[in-house]
């Protein structure tokens, strides 16, 4: 095997092996690093096996309402065992075909843990194999892609055990459905799989410290969603500290103090941790390189550079948004700035859509309601509701809110907010919208395809200006 | 058929413009791509280009003549085979606008062949006597800008709106999206009121006197600068100083002037002046230099393609420094006014300099420039020639400096280096130094300014 590279990428999820078909695209020799399995959390515990859970608890929500529909399914039940193994098979198809793509871009795919030593055009990168063994590879640029993790804190005794207390990892591959689940945070993850098991059937409490569930949302979109949840029986509990989670034989216990001040010992089958995300950014010699790392996130430029010559970083270990799509662009542009290719961009925050696949679905970009606020523009929101959405009544999808926020003064999308039937497949209309720089004008002369869920997007612009004409 | 050469817009705004000047006169041949005159708004200088072959047959709009309405027929051009003298002006008073789409509109010029071949009501086509129309529609457009203004400009809906709202004009700059599309970051960097100037705005050539100083990622990494646009103003200074500094032969002459008596006189004077007048040294030293200049004569003058002009008057143009530039407001017939109205006149021009509300014709038609640096604490330097004038004269700082004097005693004295700048065509070592003589006398014996 070549040892000497152009790039070599550490970490071969979304953004890492991206980076690496791009390199390749671009003439670079290209090696990629895997500890684990080829396409990292993403692919093999993340996004894609949650969706395909679910997408099971999905067919069952809608089994279960299948007499609305006109249709006769008696007692509709699931097995676990087939829903997981369903949601690994997909894992694993999709591993197997990032192992294709790296073949096909004749990427170097090497097993084992690397580790960074001093070096020059760019820091040594030496690579632990299966067998114990170091090799040392060189290259004229390396990129860490070495992504995230679920964070513990100890100190509030909330730790995962990975019998009891789950992260994300043992979440989605349950052997039995908990009676009683704790799910301590309510981001994205948190989110997901509370509405997941609560839907299979588990009694799910969601436990938040901030004032309101899905944080970085709307407070109007998070307003939506807990009303929806409660609906769905889910236990909410915002403003709450969770702490010492204690395993015993069988059920954890958690102090829960609520928004009241009240104190209480609560027992749970089995506690999930979504309580956030810190970097990889251990025993991979940065300390020795003297690359940047503040709050377990190794600090770039707009392209990646982290201010050691040669040595870059992308991704979840480089800070929130800890998103797939983020992680990938970022792969991309930092490729491109190494590359110099025409008209390489630096990577923009701004414009990274989130989304959250639980039931109903939340999406959105840009800046809320009272960020805009906060930043001082003037602006004009536009609400549209799914009732009055013809596509979403005949779904019987008819619960859910677009929300747009504009620039009164120069009619700029400064953000959209989602909740409902496949908004996260329909946020990227609004994203497209922002990178082009449309005004508020472009979107009211776009001719939106009726009978569809995208026409909601258009009228809550229309709404923003006045002129709303379905409710 | 003779064809319609019509005034042009510097920007989708402008209304109307100062026809500077013509490059060219009835009876000259032109062919497609001759520069043929200059306009301007402000400070904004176009080029206006023959999209057409053939003899200029009639100039209708004298140069120097300001509020020509966009579209206003400018000169009648005669095509090949057609007699210049069958040539008849267009029926439309020139300063009238026409409605002919084909002028108004940019668009027609990339692709001429869809350009309206029948406008409403054309004008020119009653000229009579010229060979029939070819039919093709090619009469359309007959004045472009330098630049193809029908291009299309790629901009994003907000930064067209932004651009809309701050003023800015998306001729004048340079998009970083992709394939050169202008978007937001592009007008926010850029500053309110930027024009087209002369200089095309193609991204590679800024300028086809300026070395094609391409930014090159390789060299500045895009995030270690923050790029601005060239507005008029910046383009304007760069090409007319680029030429001045290729083109004309430049030599310094340096002289240190005593300025005792002058401060001495410029107290008297002050204490004398009616309210409201304070007559700086700088007003002095403008006075001081017309003299000399009615002094000698010789060094009053510009080279020019005609032959040497010897002014009349001494018009001098004081350099002041704005905000994205340099502009040189003149004080006319200097050698004429008194202190106290060369003062006022200075702060006015001065103070509308740095507003940009300067009119052209009060930054143009200057014989000789000042450019003081002496409140910086410059001790001596060489400007670079305002052309057309023959000098410019760099006015350093006043400071204390231990003389011998005529009986070789050490004293103290405070004196201040000048630099004269000449165009060797029109000046020679002997003028300078002649003039540079008499400068000194004034400033150093203010009363001789009295006589």
């Amino acid at each position: 095997m070549s040892t000497q590279y152009d790039l070599i990428v550490i970490g071969s999820g979304p953004g890492g092996y991206v980076a690496a078909i791009r390199a390749s695209q671009l003439g670079m020799k290209t090696a990629i690093v895997e500890r684990e399995s080829l396409g990292g959390i993403c692919l093999n515990w993340g996004c894609i096996p949650t969706k395909a859970l679910l997408r099971s608890a999905e067919v069952l929500h809608l089994a279960k309402h299948a007499k609305s529909f006109g249709l006769k399914i008696e007692n509709p039940s699931f097995d676990l065992e087939t829903i997981v193994k369903r949601s690994r098979g997909i894992a694993a198809q999709l591993s197997g075909g990032v192992k294709f793509l790296m073949k096909k871009n004749k990427i170097d795919v090497i097993e084992g843990t690397a580790r960074l030593e001093k070096g020059a055009p760019a820091p040594k990168v030496i690579v632990k194999g299966k067998d114990g063994k170091d090799t040392p590879y060189t290259a004229k640029h390396v990129m860490l892609a070495t992504g995230a993790r679920a964070r513990d804190i100890p100190q509030a005794g909330l730790k995962a055990d990975g019998k009891l207390v789950w992260t994300y990892r043992e979440a989605m591959t349950p052997d039995v459905m908990p009676k009683r689940l704790l799910v301590i945070g309510s981001g994205a993850i948190g989110i997901e799989f509370a509405s997941f098991y609560n839907e299979l059937g588990s009694e799910v409490t969601v436990a938040e410290v901030m004032d309101r569930i899905l944080p970085v949302e709307d407070a109007e979109i998070s307003g939506l969603a807990e009303k929806d949840f409660k609906k769905q029986g889910m236990n909410i509990l915002t403003g709450a500290k969770v702490e010492n989670v204690k395993p015993g034989k069988n059920t954890v216990t958690a102090e829960i103090t609520t928004k009241d001040g009240k104190k209480e010992t609560k027992e749970f089958d089995r506690v999930i941790l979504a309580v956030g995300i810190v970097g990889n950014v251990e025993n991979l010699g940065l300390e020795t390189l003297g690359v940047k790392v503040e709050k377990t996130h190794v600090v770039v430029d707009g392209f990646g550079r982290t201010g050691v010559p040669g040595l870059y970083a992308i991704g979840d270990l480089t800070g929130p948004p800890w998103l797939a799509h983020k992680a990938s662009h970022e792969g991309v542009m930092c490729v491109e700035g190494i590359h110099g290719k025409n008209h390489a961009e630096p990577f923009d925050a701004s414009n990274i859509p989130g989304c959250t696949y639980s039931h109903p679905q939340v999406a959105s970009v840009g800046l809320t309601e009272a960020a805009a606020k906060a930043k001082g523009y003037d602006i004009k929101v536009g609400r549209f509701p799914f009732i009055g959405n013809g596509k979403a009544i005949a779904l019987g999808a008819e619960n859910g809110l677009v929300k747009t926020i504009f620039d009164r003064k120069t009619g700029e999308l400064l953000g959209a907010h989602m909740i409902g039937a496949e908004v996260t497949e329909l946020i990227q209309g609004y994203v497209i919208a922002r990178q082009g720089e449309l005004t508020e004008q472009d979107l009211i002369h776009t001719v939106f395809p009726h009978p569809t869920l995208s026409e909601t997007m258009h009228e809550a612009v229309l709404d923003a200006e006045g002129r709303v004409l379905h409710v | 058929m003779a064809i319609n050469i019509t005034m042009p817009a510097l920007s989708p705004t402008m209304e109307e413009g100062t026809l500077a000047k013509w490059l060219v006169k009835e009876g000259d041949t032109v062919k497609s791509g001759d520069i043929i005159a200059e306009i301007e708004t402000d400070k904004a200088t176009m080029e206006v280009e023959a999209v057409d072959e053939g003899k200029i047959a009639k100039i209708l709009i004298a140069e120097g003549t300001e509020g020509v309405k966009v579209n206003a027929v400018i000169a009648v051009l005669a095509e090949e085979g057609e007699d210049v003298s069958d040539v008849k002006a267009p029926a439309a008073a020139p300063s009238v606008s026409r409605p002919e789409p084909a002028a108004t509109s940019p668009a027609p010029q990339g692709r001429k062949e869809t350009a309206p071949a029948a406008p409403p009501n054309p004008p020119s086509r009653s000229g009579g006597g010229g060979p029939a129309p070819k039919g093709d529609g090619t009469e359309g457009a007959s004045a472009v800008m330098e630049r193809p203004s029908g291009a299309r400009i790629l901009a994003s809906p907000l930064a067209k709106r932004i651009a809309a709202n701050k003023g800015i004009d998306l001729k004048a700059i340079k998009g970083s999206g992709p394939h050169g599309r202008i978007i937001r970051r592009d007008v926010e960097s850029a500053k309110p009121g930027a024009q087209v100037a002369s200089a095309d705005v193609a991204p590679a050539s800024p300028d086809g006197l300026i070395l094609p100083q391409i930014l090159d990622d390789r060299v500045y990494a895009p995030d270690t600068y923050e790029l601005k646009p060239l507005d008029g103003m910046r383009k304007t200074v760069a090409k007319r100083l680029t030429q001045s500094f290729m083109q004309v032969p430049h030599f310094p002459l340096n002289v240190d002037i005593t300025l005792d008596n002058l401060l001495t006189s410029r107290a008297a004077i002050n204490n004398a002046a009616r309210e409201g007048v304070k007559v700086s040294v700088n007003d002095l030293l403008i006075k001081a230099a017309a003299l000399a200049l009615i002094d000698e004569p010789d060094c009053n003058a510009s080279f020019t393609d005609k032959g040497i002009a010897y002014h009349k008057h001494a018009n001098i143009s004081v350099a002041v420094a704005v905000e994205g530039g340099l502009i040189t407001p003149v004080i006319f017939k200097a050698e004429q006014k008194g202190l106290a109205e060369i003062s006022e006149e200075m702060k006015d021009l001065a103070a509308r300099a740095r507003e940009r509300k300067l009119k052209p014709q009060e930054y143009m038609g200057g014989t000789f420039s000042i450019s003081n640096l002496g409140m910086f604490g410059i001790k001596s330097f060489a400007s670079i020639i305002n052309p057309p004038e023959g000098m410019i004269l760099s006015v350093g700082a006043g400071e204390k400096r231990a003389v011998v004097d005529e009986k070789g005693n050490v004293v103290v004295r405070t004196v201040m280096s000048v630099t004269l700048t000449c165009d060797h065509r029109v000046i020679g070592g002997a003028e300078g130094a002649k003039w540079l003589n008499a400068f000194k006398r004034y400033v150093e014996t203010p009363e001789a300014m009295l006589l």
